[in-house]
């Protein structure tokens, strides 16, 4: 079924807005192969608004992948923003009226989600030494948050990425003694698991977006949410593939340990440990290292053929380049 | 082999008019061909740093396993003995040897890469 975005949107308008609200701005941004994200903006009877839609524009399979079904991305957002967590006001989620499909509608929130200038535009510098610490409180505000009723989340802990993740490598077939030696090495250092929480586990420099005067702003990109060990939200962030060229930086590019884990601690969570959180950093290089062999594949066996996906798979190096420094340093 | 021209200055040709044309190019299409420029340069490093690389690669392996072999060989066998767990990284030679061999690879693939440890740029 094709799906007539523009005239829906047209009609969201109305419903949202009020008789004789009119678009006046629909621009699709980006998005991935199944994702669109657009501005979007109308005027009508109550006023003007500036949003942003986010659509699946193919089916969702929950037994694929590791994705949530955007009603779930919005129902997270909408608990986390109750529980405090800086992140989109979701305005609208989409039914069959909408014809939209899959889609939920946010509150548009200004700023720069770029990771190379968080770490590196002079715009924020007066911000960045704390952005680590507000890093830690607003990850807690999603910690705490419950998981609403109803939903069903993935529940994960070390050692079930570390089998998720080896399985997925040994099915590549390729041979890197660098990954070899971060699986062993992460298996006998796996921490013992703790009570689950909900993670946004996709918690990155680059999937939030930070404002030059507040800092951040908001946290986006939720279809990665699941339940497992508060320590790997921490670990994402630190992992060095996202620190966009300042790896003296461990949080994002711009902060340090000591002030992720204090702003967590004084939002009211519990005390980690930082060898807990290089655990899962370490984990983070090793998945993303994973991950860029798979991409290379799926250029390799037909399924996506742009330049870009061979290319991505050269990255498995970066991690190799991160991992062996780790292994020589310990957790 | 053919010197007039090498095969990395084929290369580098491409690269430079892929270059040369980004910029008459939709956003796409010049995102896409950055890419394709960055794949002639890592051809470019492959070809003249690769063989010393692989070498270093060899030398590596062959002291830490005890014996010569070729790198795919070598390598494989590394791969092995470490995933049952017979190499750990406190085996004399195995963290010099992976660190050289990481060392190559990302001067090859990405050498703008600040891996884990660099130090902050200098002001």
């Amino acid at each position: 079924m094709t799906v007539d975005v523009r005239a829906g949107l047209e009609k969201l308008a109305v419903r949202l807005g009020g008789e004789g609200a009119r678009v006046t701005e629909a621009q699709r941004l980006s998005g991935g192969a199944s994702m669109e994200t657009y501005a979007y903006s109308f005027e009508g009877p109550r006023g003007a608004e500036r949003l942003i839609v986010r659509r699946r524009n193919a089916p969702f399979d929950p037994e694929n992948g590791r994705a949530v079904s955007l009603q779930t991305e919005a129902a997270l957002i909408t608990a986390t923003e109750a529980n405090g967590a800086r992140v989109p006001h979701v305005r609208h989620v989409c039914d069959n009226r909408d014809g939209l499909g899959e889609a939920y509608v946010m509150v548009r929130v200004d700023g720069e989600t770029l990771g190379r200038k968080i770490t590196s535009d002079p715009r924020f510098d007066a911000v960045r030494p704390g952005l680590a610490r507000q890093c830690g409180e607003v990850l807690y505000g999603i910690h705490r948050t419950p998981v609403p009723a109803g939903l069903n989340l993935k529940v994960v802990d070390g050692a079930f990425e570390l089998d998720r993740y080896e399985e997925i490598y040994r099915a590549t077939g390729a041979k890197r003694p660098i990954l070899e030696l971060a699986f062993q090495y992460l298996r006998r250092h796996t921490p013992r698991p703790v009570e689950p929480v909900l993670l946004h586990g996709d918690f990155r420099n680059g999937n939030i977006m930070f404002d030059p005067e507040q800092g951040v702003a908001a946290v986006l990109d939720w279809e990665l949410a699941h339940v497992g060990d508060p320590a790997e939200d921490m670990g994402w962030i630190c992992t060095n593939s996202w620190r966009f060229g300042r790896p003296d930086r461990p949080v994002g590019g711009f902060g340090e340990y000591a002030d992720l884990l204090a702003g967590y601690a004084a939002a009211g969570g519990g005390a980690i440990d930082l060898p807990r959180v290089r655990f899962w950093q370490m984990l983070g290089s090793l998945r993303w290292g994973v991950m860029c062999l798979t991409m290379y594949l799926s250029w390799r066996d037909g399924a996506n053929k742009s330049v870009e996906r061979p290319m991505i798979g050269r990255r498995v190096s970066e991690t190799e380049a991160d991992l062996v420094v780790l292994l020589d340093e310990g957790l | 082999m053919i010197t007039h021209p090498k095969t990395e200055e084929l290369a580098e040709s491409v690269r430079l008019w892929i270059d040369e044309i980004r910029p008459t190019l939709d956003p796409r299409n010049a995102f896409l061909a950055r890419v394709a420029a960055n794949a002639m340069a890592t051809i470019y490093r492959e070809l003249t740093q690769g063989p010393a690389a692989e070498a270093s690669a060899v030398a590596g392996m062959a002291r830490v396993l005890g014996h010569d072999g070729s790198f795919e060989d070598l390598n494989a066998e590394l791969c092995e003995r470490i995933r049952s767990g017979e190499l750990t990284r406190e085996t004399p030679g195995l963290m010099a040897a992976l660190t050289t061999m990481a060392r190559d690879q990302i001067a090859i693939d990405q050498p703008g890469y600040r891996p884990e440890g660099t130090p902050a740029p200098a002001a």
